[in-house]
């Protein structure tokens, strides 16, 4: 039977089949799905949202050890949090399969970087599978399962923004879980890593790359695929779908396997072919290695570095390589003058909009429209915060979640954002630096259990005095409302206690903590007011559930009454997209559509001018 | 570029949170009902919160990219007026444009930083030849529930879909639950008629 599966669908159904019974992970965009598919298989996997990415690897790892199959997801940025556990699991090595996705964001659709997760791979001496769509998303799995206990390796499985949340047709199978006892076999100098036996460890994996070198080379699960022999193009992920259809004439070397490289094949591939050209996305990681086995080939100096490959990158990249025909074989490998081509990450002379498509062209590109980026939702519980924050002159140092929305226009109420946790740390070092303004931290429910509480730690242990906002919108938001420590609820649906961040702030020593409702506009400021001119730590927590997921109106819609208002245009200020303004002295209007009856328009309105509307729909 | 031909793309754009995701799963699983192979490609997380969006399907005998290349959309299909104008790159000449004509303000136009055209009308009607601009909110209204008008949208790009109509009936069964099934059936219809 096959199925309309999306990356994500995919490996949690590729998870299910090969018998996985532990699988762990944070959320983060574009990894999140992966185990909210899977826990709908929870009668035989069990799955959990773990407090980060650390958490969850380090849960996984404990329980491949005794024999289980184990699946741990997260983004890649939550592979820097888990890298730690990473590097010595790979010492330790597995017993059950432990395959832990990484979800790599190329063009930073949702993320704070780009970095390319392949440099895990070689970091840590593991073995990295990249599936090329939904169907080898599934199968990879259990590949990677495998290998990592014929290893007894952790086995990385990189996805990316358009594996993950793109959907094909997927022939799904039974569920065929290996048969074994769940048991941990004491075996200390196995699975201590002190260093006299983590010396053996690290004399072993040098053994164990050898031999999955030979895997790679002899698996299949890279493949050469020969056409025509003035063009071989190696590629991997992604790509390989866009190369299929930019270069039918050309023969292409398919890396399932990222790492360990496939020297031979690479050999073999380059010596069948005029002209190499290695298309990779992000980084120039294949091309390097093939450069360094004495290889020439063309890749960086053709194929953009930044930002995702796209089929319209692909169409400029053939262009070049016509171009260039002939330039690119003769030069060594190395030295290949970076004005052969033209270096650089966009092609020169504008868009490609038409070029490929001779005789009529689309439509050109409207540029003069205004732009959209997305915004806090109507009746968002955040926006009451900012509003009140912007009564204030300080430093902002921001985190990750949809609260991250509130350094736009109109809002413009944070100043940094660097990573998980950091907006509580941030805060910390600003005011020790001896920054004038206040400065305030401002942090996410979720955002505080993965990492804020230890910068909360550090401001008290300190002796800090920096104010800590906690905008708990009692869910993990912005990857689609995730439970977390702080909801009660765990990912398989069971009720468990629900952590007090109120609590776990006096817990590290805070004295001034207060919970605060941000739809009530004058509490939210005389809070934020009272906190700022403390001289010693404080944290206040908001706390409002998420719009979103309550899907209920917060109150009765609001209207705004033209005869009433004066278009002082105040209540735009808040940024809702339900009330919309069209120029300075233009009276809003309010969208009745998007409006969710949260007032804070109606308690900001000088004039009364916000009225509920009576009627419904 | 060669072999691209026997695919056929399909784009949908609006505005996160409009429904883009079930429209374009509704397509996809049509495609499936008819016998193609079939990829998508959809946008998650961040840009969901009321940004722009596009939704991309592609189906044939064999597809390897989910993404569509600009200027080879066969249809457009575009749930709110200025959104349509966002993507006119992706269709190809004389492909099919439905367009609804619902506006959202963006906020970057309610806090003053840029205005909204007033003559989105003509410059769709510049940009698109083959432009079908429809009251997708109103007639879904009609259907049962306003929240239908990315079916409105959908019914009237399929007039340009060589899907038999069984698939598309079977994809919306399969893509809404079930007490909604009625109300989307009739507002993909009422978009269908539409002229």
């Amino acid at each position: 039977m096959r199925e309309l599966l999306s990356g994500n669908e995919a490996f949690a159904r590729g998870a299910f089949e090969a018998g996985v019974t532990v699988a762990a992970g944070y959320p983060g965009t574009p990894s999140t799905e992966i185990l909210e598919h899977l826990v709908a298989y929870k009668d035989h996997v069990y799955c959990e949202w773990a407090p980060n990415e650390k958490v969850a690897l380090e849960v996984a790892a404990g329980a491949c050890l005794t024999g289980a199959r184990c699946l741990v997801t997260m983004k890649h940025v939550g592979l820097n949090v888990a890298a730690d556990a990473l590097m010595t699991l790979s010492y330790v090595g597995a017993v059950g399969g432990i395959v832990i996705v990484v979800a790599d964001d190329p063009g930073m659709h949702s993320s704070q970087n780009e970095q390319d997760s392949r440099h895990f791979a070689r970091f840590g001496k593991v073995p990295m599978l990249e599936p090329s769509d939904s169907q080898e998303a599934k199968e990879f799995v259990r590949l990677g399962l495998e290998i990592s206990e014929q290893f007894r390796v952790p086995v990385l499985l990189r996805t990316s923004t358009r594996i993950s949340h793109s959907r094909g047709l997927v022939e799904l199978g039974e569920r065929t879980p290996p048969p074994r006892e769940v048991k941990f076999e004491k075996d200390p100098p196995r699975f201590v890593a002190i260093p006299m036996w983590a010396r053996q460890m690290r004399v072993a994996i040098e053994k164990r790359q050898a031999e999955l070198q030979q895997y790679v080379e002899t698996s299949g699960v890279n493949r050469i695929e020969w056409a025509g022999r003035d063009l071989g193009i190696v590629t991997h992920s992604t790509a390989y779908q866009y190369v299929k259809e930019a270069f039918p004439e050309a023969s292409v070397l398919k890396l399932g396997m990222s790492y360990p490289f496939p020297d031979a094949m690479f050999r073999e591939f380059a010596g069948g072919v005029k002209r190499v050209l290695v298309v990779e996305e992000l980084d120039d990681i294949f091309e390097e290695h093939i450069k360094s086995l004495g290889i020439a080939c063309d890749g960086r100096n053709i194929v953009p570095g930044i930002g995702e490959l796209t089929p319209m990158r692909l169409a400029e990249i053939r262009a070049r390589v016509q171009r260039d025909e002939g330039v690119s074989p003769s030069c060594p490998a190395g030295i290949l003058p970076a004005s052969a081509s033209g270096t650089g990450s966009s092609s020169s002379g504008g868009h490609a909009g038409g070029t490929h498509n001779a005789g009529e062209t689309p439509a050109p590109r409207v540029t003069d429209l205004p732009a959209r980026p997305p915004v806090l939702c109507p009746g968002c519980s955040h926006r009451g915060v900012y509003y009140a924050l912007g009564q204030h002159d300080v430093v902002v140092t921001g985190d990750i979640g949809c609260y991250s929305l509130g350094v736009l226009k109109p809002l413009s109420r944070m100043d940094t954002i660097l990573c998980m946790g950091a907006g509580v740390s941030m805060a910390h070092g600003m005011q020790k630096a001896g920054e004038k303004r206040k400065v305030v931290g401002i942090v996410g429910d979720s955002t505080f259990f993965h990492s804020g509480i230890t910068g909360l730690l550090d401001i008290v242990f300190n002796r800090g005095a920096s104010t800590i906002i906690v905008v708990d919108n009692r869910t993990t938001a912005m990857t689609g409302h995730q439970d977390n420590p702080g909801t009660g609820r765990t990912l398989m649906g069971e009720s468990t206690h629900a952590t007090s961040i109120e609590a776990v702030a006096r817990a590290c020593g805070v004295r001034r903590v207060r919970t605060v409702d941000p739809y009530d506009i004058p509490a939210t400021l005389a809070a934020i007011t009272e906190e700022l001119d403390a001289d010693e730590p404080s944290v206040i927590v908001f706390v409002a559930p998420c719009v979103l997921q309550g899907k209920k109106l917060l109150g009765p819609r609001r209207a705004i009454a033209a005869d009433e208002c004066k278009a002082c245009g105040l209540c735009l200020r808040l940024g809702c997209p339900a009330i919309e303004g069209s120029g300075k002295g233009v009276k809003p209007v309010m969208n009745a559509l998007l409006c969710n009856g949260c007032g804070m328009c109606q308690q900001i309105c000088r004039f009364g001018a916000v009225k509920n509307e009576e009627v419904s729909q | 570029m060669s072999g691209k031909t026997e695919t056929t793309s399909v784009v949908l754009v609006g505005v996160g949170g409009q429904g883009i995701l079930l429209a374009s799963e509704v397509v996809a699983r049509a495609a499936m009902h008819a016998g193609f192979d079939v990829k998508t490609n959809e946008v998650h997380g961040m840009a969901q919160r009321g940004g722009s969006v596009i939704a991309q399907i592609r189906y044939g005998r064999q597809v390897f990219s989910p993404l569509v290349p600009e200027g080879e959309a066969s249809v457009l299909g575009s749930l709110e007026r200025i959104e349509a104008l966002r993507y006119t790159s992706y269709l190809r000449p004389g492909g099919l444009a439905v367009v609804s004509s619902q506006a959202i303000v963006p906020v970057t136009v309610s806090s003053g930083q840029a205005t909204y055209p007033a003559d989105a009308r003509e410059r769709l009607a510049a940009a698109y030849a083959n432009l079908r601009y429809v009251e997708a909110e109103e007639l879904a209204r009609r259907a049962g529930t306003v929240r239908a008008a990315n079916m409105v949208v959908v019914g009237a790009m399929s007039r340009a879909l060589d899907l038999p109509a069984e698939a598309w009936r079977a994809a919306i069964e399969q893509s809404v639950a079930e007490k909604h099934v009625a109300m989307n059936v009739q507002a993909f219809e009422f978009g269908r008629a539409a002229t």
